[in-house]
């Protein structure tokens, strides 16, 4: 072990600024020493997605902690969002999908047959790009995923809408209203809803593609906000093409290009020193 | 060019362009105390509100970069560092300036004996040397040429730590030049700060180039 961490700093370049880094990065991952399940959330290992003929993933791995915020970046077409979806199996449903590779949850293959995928959403929730609530009142719009899964105790029910509108930092705006159509809030609020309808069913992943694109900046700080929050009780992916956003929120950041995986590192290092020129370049704007 | 290369070029030009006044300060603030020059000292007095209205365009204009184009990594660690070299050419500035202010208020030429026996010409040629180094490392972004600086940094710092014995021991000589010696100790430690100045700049410039942080650490 320490041979081996000899070795890592010796393979760097800046020797002593990496070495204090490498130092404190042992010591915050002794703290979380093994089991592999309680160290990582998300493990990914030699993953490869193919549409048909054409490969849109090509041997990524990564590991994921639990209660992080996880950036996905990179241009368009990269690799991103089909990489994310595979963490709920979201892209089951696309005609010629196939996946190689392993992708482990708290230790469980994801992909082997026996999973069943209720438990799996339940277990990783997902906010899209646009807030696309239910046409039905707010109460309705969170309670739904409950009551999808056969919850019928009213009080129950009441008290999870409750506090997952608490947590989404939503309920004092909306308590009073909460028969009023989820239509009618605003699209910074919408989205808000939908975080909450995420956290009702109380996954312990949250996936979030973009969630932010079609939002003000008032509505997206709200949101960095609320998921900088939930760091403290859930873990975070999310897929982001604002650079600002990526580096305000994250804790560790990965660039996607052409399907691979570029660079995967602590935020920290990638807006500051990034290892490969190719991030360098896509995150100072000079390709992608 | 896209649009935040062609601003960092312009920043990186105003850099060179406050570098290149900085130094021909040092220059004729050199010329002007060695050779007793009241008319360079006076030019030097005189630019130096150029200097200082330099430093403050680099400075707002950092400013403007930092803001509007939100730069990372390569850009992040340029803006950071010309804003550290900027505020330490400023302050060489402000040591040339007060040379040629010493020359003024002294009012005689040196005696070519102390002038050779402190090593004048030494010290001045090796700060030249580095003022090279960091013009060419800062240009070219050259790793191998900023390094240099720091070992000709205790090229000064030696002439310098020697002038006190010998002013010591030559002043009791030749007691008629007491005021001398003393200025030539004074300026001496005015150009034994450019060089530390200038070691400031190096470990600026290899951060933005290389992203190592070298202040406060032993250098090769």
């Amino acid at each position: 072990m320490e041979l081996q961490f000899i070795s890592e700093i010796n393979g760097k370049k800046n020797y002593s600024n990496t070495m204090n880094d490498m130092i404190s990065e042992k010591i915050e991952d002794a703290k979380t020493e093994a089991p592999i399940a309680e160290k990582y959330k998300l493990q990914t290992k030699d993953v490869n997605v193919y549409y048909g003929d054409f490969q849109a993933i090509k041997d990524v791995s990564m590991n994921i902690k639990p209660r992080s915020i996880t950036a996905f970046i990179g241009p368009s077409g990269c690799g991103k969002s089909t990489f994310l979806r595979l963490f709920n199996r979201m892209n089951d449903y696309i005609e010629d999908f196939k996946m190689e590779g392993k992708i482990k949850i708290d230790d469980k293959n994801i992909y082997k047959d026996k999973i069943q995928l209720e438990q799996l959403r339940k277990e990783v929730g997902m906010v899209f790009q646009k807030p696309n609530p239910f046409p039905k009142s707010i109460f309705e719009n969170v309670a739904y995923g409950l009551k999808i899964q056969g919850i019928k105790d009213k009080k129950l029910i009441a008290d999870r809408v409750e506090k997952a509108l608490v947590q989404a930092d939503l309920w004092k705006e909306v308590k009073d209203n909460l028969n009023k159509s989820a239509l009618t809030l605003s699209g910074g609020q919408q989205q808000r809803l939908c975080i909450a309808r995420t956290l009702a069913v109380e996954p312990s992943i949250i996936l979030m593609d973009e969630p932010t694109s079609a939002l003000d900046p008032i509505s997206t700080a709200k949101i960095e906000e609320l998921i900088h929050q939930l760091k403290k009780d859930y873990t975070i992916i999310i897929v982001t093409h604002n650079m600002q956003q990526a580096s305000r929120i994250s804790d560790y950041t990965a660039f996607f290009y052409m399907g691979e995986l570029i660079e995967f590192d602590k935020t920290k290092k990638i807006f500051t020193n990034p290892e490969k020129k190719r991030t360098e370049n896509y995150i100072t704007g000079r390709f992608g | 060019m896209i649009n935040i290369e062609e601003q960092r070029a312009n920043l990186s030009k105003t850099g060179e362009e406050m570098l290149n006044l900085v130094h021909k300060q040092v220059q004729l603030a050199y010329e002007a105390f060695t050779s007793f020059d009241t008319d360079l000292a006076e030019e030097v007095i005189l630019k130096e509100n150029r200097v200082n209205a330099l430093d403050v365009r680099i400075e707002k204009d950092t400013d403007h970069f930092i803001a509007l184009y939100s730069p990372v990594a390569t850009d992040l660690r340029f803006a950071l560092a010309l804003l550290k070299i900027n505020y330490n050419l400023e302050r060489i500035g402000d040591q040339a300036f007060d040379i040629a202010n010493h020359t003024v208020d002294l009012n005689q030429k040196l005696v070519p004996e102390l002038v050779e026996r402190l090593q004048f010409n030494l010290m001045f040629e090796t700060l030249e040397s580095m003022f090279k180094d960091v013009e060419n490392a800062f240009i070219n972004e050259n790793l191998k040429v900023a390094r240099k600086v720091f070992k000709k940094d205790k090229i000064i710092n030696a002439i310098n730590a020697k002038a006190f014995d010998i002013v010591a021991e030559d002043a009791v000589k030749n007691p008629e030049l007491i005021r001398q010696y003393l200025m030539a100790l004074v300026v001496m430690k005015k150009f034994e700060k450019i060089g530390d100045l200038l070691k400031n700049i190096s470990e600026s410039i290899i951060y933005f180039i290389d992203a190592e942080i070298l202040k406060h650490k032993k250098k090769k």
